[in-house]
């Protein structure tokens, strides 16, 4: 049985308290969310709407806020892991500039790894010849792709990505979002992924969630119905766009 | 290639100016020609005798032992407190004052006190530099541990690297250039101290030597110590401290 990880949100409120110039600032007020288990969510809304703050707090690093989250967690081997491992790729890639790149993803792991597991995916994301270099010779796109091997590495319940493919290249980005979906295919676990570009989330999702301007409020959820095999069919995804923009025309101020 | 020659420039120059600097001691002396400013080699001879006679290396040991010991309990203790107060911004507003009233406490206070209550013995001497020196090293360390990278915190609770990795692989790096601030002001701050708690409580080391010396105005014998003592501080920059702030920036770029 593949592990199952449904989380239920309902955050009442969560405000930031008002400090020196700025005033109490509202990040989010009744959303309600269901992820069902091993659905690949993508969030989509406006930058500064508190996105990052929602994935915080499914994350467990922040605890102040009114509301529930709820997350059924059921695993193969009973009871070996109580709570869902998470992998959280963050917004600005936080690697420990003064560990190497391969002791900044196995530091996350166990002891008894496979230190193979973590060749392959260095491999896949062309960063093995510089698996010994310190951060701080990398560039950023690159510190973002060690980061997205963290986070596949530990086998997440859950995977969080905020906004993980902004300053990739193009072709490397397409190749990471090959990759995050094959990886997903193989090894079923829920995914929110945090993103401003339509056609990106139009790409990889199950299901798109829009979310307003802040406080933050689920908007409205939609099924992306393209198969997985024409995902990368350009015009399938274009076309389908066009039909949610002509649809929801509410969406279109949030782009 | 450049580098290599830089430094050899560098050290060419450094020893020019150690040298213009014993030639105008030399010239002065000579001029003077007091006992009051020994020259160069009068001091060295003494320096030489003294260190034959097994005199200069017993109490010069004497004192650095002192040293070791005060230095590695102010920083151990230093370090623990100020990463506890870093962290618990309730702790650090109750035992705020406390620091400030130890930060302002002269050392010749302490050090009398000290003497007082437990008496001329060696533990009440060592008591006395770490007290002197603790307060110092908590504010530092203290410093250090609010400026700690919060991403990167949240990034090992995220992880769950628990209490220990925590220390090791997120907080100890962020905290070493503060903990070498700290040793670096430290070393200066207790070889001073210790030559005064000497000098007022106990029957050996430099302090007393020096005391000794004052008693008889031998100048050029308190000048011999006082090479040896600042030689010795500088081998221990070179030897350890420098190495260790190497491995720990090979990281930079």
């Amino acid at each position: 049985m593949a592990p199952m990880t449904a989380i239920t949100v309902d955050i009442i409120n969560k405000s930031y308290p008002a400090a020196g110039q700025a005033g109490l600032h509202q990040a989010i007020a009744n959303l309600k969310l269901s992820l069902p288990s091993n659905e690949f969510i993508c969030l989509v809304g406006p930058s500064g709407c508190g996105k990052t703050t929602l994935l915080n707090i499914l994350a467990g690093l922040d605890k102040d806020y009114s509301g529930e989250i709820t997350v059924e967690h059921q695993h193969k081997v009973a009871q070996q892991h109580k709570a869902p491992k998470i992998g959280y790729v963050f917004q600005n890639p936080r690697l420990l500039p003064w560990r190497t790149v391969r002791e900044n993803i196995t530091l996350t792991l166990p002891k008894d790894h496979d230190p193979k597991s973590v060749d392959a995916l260095l491999e896949t994301m062309q960063l093995f010849q510089a698996q010994h270099v310190y951060p701080e010779r990398l560039s950023l796109g690159m510190s973002r792709r060690v980061s997205i091997i963290r986070a596949f590495a530990v086998d997440p319940d859950i995977l969080l990505m905020d906004e993980p493919f902004v300053s990739l290249d193009a072709p490397t980005a397409r190749q990471v979002r090959q990759l995050l979906i094959e990886l997903w295919l193989q090894r079923p676990h829920t995914v929110l992924f945090v993103t401003h570009d339509l056609r990106e989330a139009i790409a990889l999702a199950d299901r798109l969630i829009f979310l307003s301007s802040p406080p933050m409020q689920a908007i409205s959820d939609i099924k992306v119905p393209i198969p997985r095999n024409e995902r990368n069919n350009e015009a399938e995804v274009e076309s389908f766009r066009q039909k949610l923009l002509q649809d929801y025309p509410e969406i279109r101020s949030l782009l | 290639m450049t580098s290599t020659k830089l430094l050899s420039h560098h050290r060419t120059l450094n020893l020019l100016s150690l040298l213009l600097f014993i030639g105008l001691w030399q010239s002065l002396a000579l001029y003077l020609s007091d006992n009051s400013l020994p020259t160069p080699t009068t001091v060295a001879k003494v320096f030489w005798q003294e260190t034959l006679s097994g005199q200069l290396p017993y109490h010069l040991g004497i004192t650095l032992l002192r040293l070791v010991s005060s230095f590695t309990i102010a920083m151990l203790l230093g370090c623990a407190i100020g990463i506890v107060l870093g962290r618990s911004k309730k702790l650090d507003a109750f035992f705020d004052n406390w620091l400030v009233i130890f930060l302002n406490i002269p050392a010749l206070v302490t050090i009398i006190l000290c003497y007082v209550w437990f008496g001329l013995v060696e533990s009440a001497a060592i008591l006395a530099v770490v007290i002197n020196k603790l307060p110092n090293v908590v504010v530092t360390i203290r410093e250090g541990t609010r400026a700690l990278d919060k991403d990167l915190l949240e990034m090992a609770r995220c992880y769950h690297f628990g209490k220990r990795k925590t220390l090791i692989h997120v907080i100890w790096p962020q905290l070493h250039p503060f903990v070498m601030g700290a040793t670096r002001s430290g070393l200066a701050l207790i070889w001073k101290i210790i030559l005064v708690v000497e000098l007022l409580g106990r029957s050996n080391g430099m302090g007393y030597q020096l005391h000794l010396f004052f008693q008889l105005f031998d100048v050029a014998s308190i000048l011999a110590y006082t090479i040896a003592f600042v030689a010795v501080i500088q081998l221990i920059e070179l030897v350890v401290l420098k190495p260790l702030d190497r491995r720990a920036g090979r990281w930079r770029r």
